[in-house]
């Protein structure tokens, strides 16, 4: 997994609400049997028309944004689907930090597996950070996961919070599988255990 | 001992390791697996080496990308499908997985054939890469849908890393008014908690409303827990919850069957146990409801009018504005003078037996309105055969519906089953997002009944209002 140290990049401003992983990666898109090259389609039916030709509202057609490596969205970013093509078209795009007033579980979770961070914020630090995206490319903002800090253009810090173990994995790349098979010895004894209180399991 | 919650008494017993700052290996009971979110999971343990540590725990079934036309057996023309299938054959056939083939009468739609086959039993705690892994809550499991960087922990390790989600309980007391459904029941929640409502918690639903459904009832009720924000949503079991496992290819059997038993009437909260939050909803008050909008939140009774984007506050202004224009409704508008082109029965929220018995009575003496087109797609293969012993698919053919094969369909359109642009569909599946049940169709969620109902007027009406 790709590490999240820390990031200065252009923050796209996307305030809607409720902004699905139905629109984050269509349905279409899920037919792959690979986790790469979905970034072409990230919000395809937004950016996108019938013929495949641009939209030019859109956020992140705008030149201003087309290179954004954060993403400050409305409440709830991520609901619907459990698809980690989501966070995978994401990453692919070229982004690896979204920032919200709150996400939806399991794509919260799924951000973590892949080398993105998602940080939820109260909605005063959201609305800051969202006018600052509206700056464009001009404003540069900061997330460092170690300090748990995101610095705005303006130079004004604004504190996160993080589950210690996901920042961990994250600062340093580090595979789940591979820890949790490091734990093998207490999953052979509770599968013992298993056996004989609940042996039709 | 503190009381516990259902939640609770689950969680502790699947607990295989826990760290000083909470996080913990949770033990997997059951994994289901499909087609679309388990390729790069089988590719990545192919990549490290890695084998399946329980393959008598997992099953395998390809849904979402089958295609429900009679004729599917000649083979999938797109070709993106059929590769997808074909992985799944072969990642099953390589790591040992049972799967319930295309051609087998058992394949369905994975959360319709995990009860159905006893696989899913009280207590258990059950993952599948698929976010409607909470239907099976309604036994009483501890059940939720996972990304598939977990789809291939779990295979793996059998086991998955966990921090405990905080406890909510929905307490539905009261009897259902007539025409009133699991699915209203589920909706209202959804409508008043809003899609973010659950973020963080596991509801448990409670009450003697949901006490008086059946357990596919239940199952309905459980399903839509993740459109409220919660991954898993549950229902304590009880002697008809015991009664529908037993006796299934999976459940335990004989003195297994009374151990199970005994333990699995453990499985309610204790007195006093503490909720994080808790809502009330007096049964009597709900109405059978539709969605009018693009998220499931956006729920109204059949009865009421489209509302107006200044109804809202904060970011729902915007987002309900867009709604409006993408459904391609009028503030003001009244609910039951939208009129529908297509109608769609199935699903894992309803495509089960008693769904469909449902809809047979509705459409007793009745017929589909010309020029509407409408589905039924039976969740799997063993409820299509029922359904065709119990005389009720002769019956819905001749009253002019599509008599579909088992699968996802056009719950979420990556199968031939799809809405057209501006195409409009009386759905009983869970979900109204743009783009959902194809490009630019629009979709209005409801219950069987009132899916039955819209599709006789050819607009959508109210079930209790039919001459």
């Amino acid at each position: 997994m790709d590490k999240f140290e820390k990031l200065t990049g252009i923050a796209a401003p996307m305030p809607l609400v409720n902004i699905d992983t139905d629109m984050i990666i269509p349905k279409q898109f899920l037919k792959t049997i690979k986790r790469t090259g979905l970034g072409a389609n990230l919000f395809d039916e937004m950016r996108f028309d019938r013929e495949g030709n641009e939209n030019p509202d859109f956020v992140l057609n705008q030149p201003k944004y087309r290179d954004a490596e954060i993403l400050v969205a409305g409440d709830n970013f991520g609901c619907g689907s459990s698809r980690e093509h989501a966070p995978w078209a994401i990453k692919d795009f070229g982004i690896s930090c979204v920032i919200s007033t709150s996400f939806a579980d399991i794509f919260f979770n799924n951000c973590f597996k892949n080398g993105i961070l998602p940080i939820a914020l109260p909605q005063e630090q959201v609305d800051l950070l969202m006018a600052d995206a509206e700056k464009g490319s001009n404003a540069r903002m900061t997330v460092d996961l170690d300090q748990q800090q995101i610095t705005t253009s303006d130079g004004e810090v604004i504190p996160f919070d993080v589950d210690p173990f996901r920042k961990h994995c994250l600062l340093h790349g580090l595979d789940d599988i591979g820890l949790t098979m490091e734990q093998a010895p207490s999953i052979d004894s509770y599968e013992t255990q298993l056996s004989s209180v609940r042996p039709w399991i | 001992m503190s009381p516990k919650t259902l939640y609770d008494k689950i969680w502790d017993a699947h607990v295989v390791h826990e760290s000083d700052d909470g996080t913990c290996l949770l033990y997997i009971d059951r994994h289901l697996v499909h087609e679309v979110t388990s390729p790069q999971a089988f590719e990545g343990l192919r990549l490290a080496g890695r084998k399946v540590r329980a393959p008598e725990k997992t099953i395998a079934v390809p849904d979402h990308n089958v295609p429900t036309d009679p004729n599917r057996l000649a083979g999938i023309k797109d070709e993106m499908s059929r590769i997808q299938v074909e992985a799944l054959r072969q990642n099953a056939a390589d790591f040992g997985v049972e799967m319930y083939d295309v051609d087998d009468i058992r394949q369905g739609i994975v959360h319709i054939i995990g009860p159905e086959q006893g696989w899913t039993q009280p207590g258990m705690t059950i993952v599948c890469g698929d976010s409607h892994t909470a239907t099976h809550g309604a036994f009483g499991a501890l059940a939720h849908g996972i990304g598939t960087s977990e789809v291939e922990h779990v295979l793996a390790t059998q086991t998955l890393i966990q921090k405990k989600s905080k406890n909510m309980l929905v307490r539905v007391e009261g009897k259902l008014p007539p025409g009133v459904t699991a699915k209203d029941i589920t909706l209202t929640i959804i409508g008043r908690t809003g899609t973010a409502g659950g973020n963080g918690h596991v509801i448990e639903y409670a009450g003697s409303a949901i006490r008086e459904l059946s357990v596919e009832g239940r199952m309905t009720v459980c399903n839509m827990a993740i459109e409220g924000g919660a991954r898993a949503g549950l229902i304590a079991p009880d002697e008809k919850t015991f009664e529908y496992v037993k006796g299934r290819p999976h459940a335990p059997k004989g003195a297994q069957w009374e151990m199970a038993l005994e333990y699995w009437k453990t499985l309610t909260s204790d007195e006093g146990a503490h909720y994080d939050k808790i809502i009330e909803i007096d049964a009597s008050e709900i109405a059978p409801v539709v969605t009018w909008g693009t998220s499931p939140e956006d729920v109204l009774p059949i009865t009421a009018t489209v509302p107006a984007p200044e109804d809202f506050a904060g970011g729902k202004v915007d987002a309900a504005r867009r709604s409006i224009d993408y459904m391609g409704l009028t503030p003001g508008q009244r609910l039951s003078d939208i009129t529908i082109d297509t109608v769609f029965i199935g699903s894992c929220t309803n495509g089960r037996i008693e769904d469909l018995r449902e809809v047979a009575k509705i459409m007793e003496g009745r017929r589909v309105k010309d020029g509407i087109r409408a589905m039924i797609v039976p969740g799997s293969g063993l409820v299509r055969a029922q359904a065709e012993e119990e005389g009720i698919a002769d019956k819905l053919k001749a009253a002019g519906f599509d008599w579909r094969m088992a699968g996802c369909s056009m719950c979420l359109g990556m199968n031939p089953d799809q809405l057209a642009p501006g195409e409009r569909c009386a759905s009983t599946s869970n979900r109204n997002f743009e783009g959902r049940q194809g490009y630019k169709g629009r979709t209005h969620l409801m219950s069987p009944a009132m899916a039955a109902a819209a599709a006789i007027t050819g607009r959508l009406t109210d079930v209790r209002e039919l001459d």
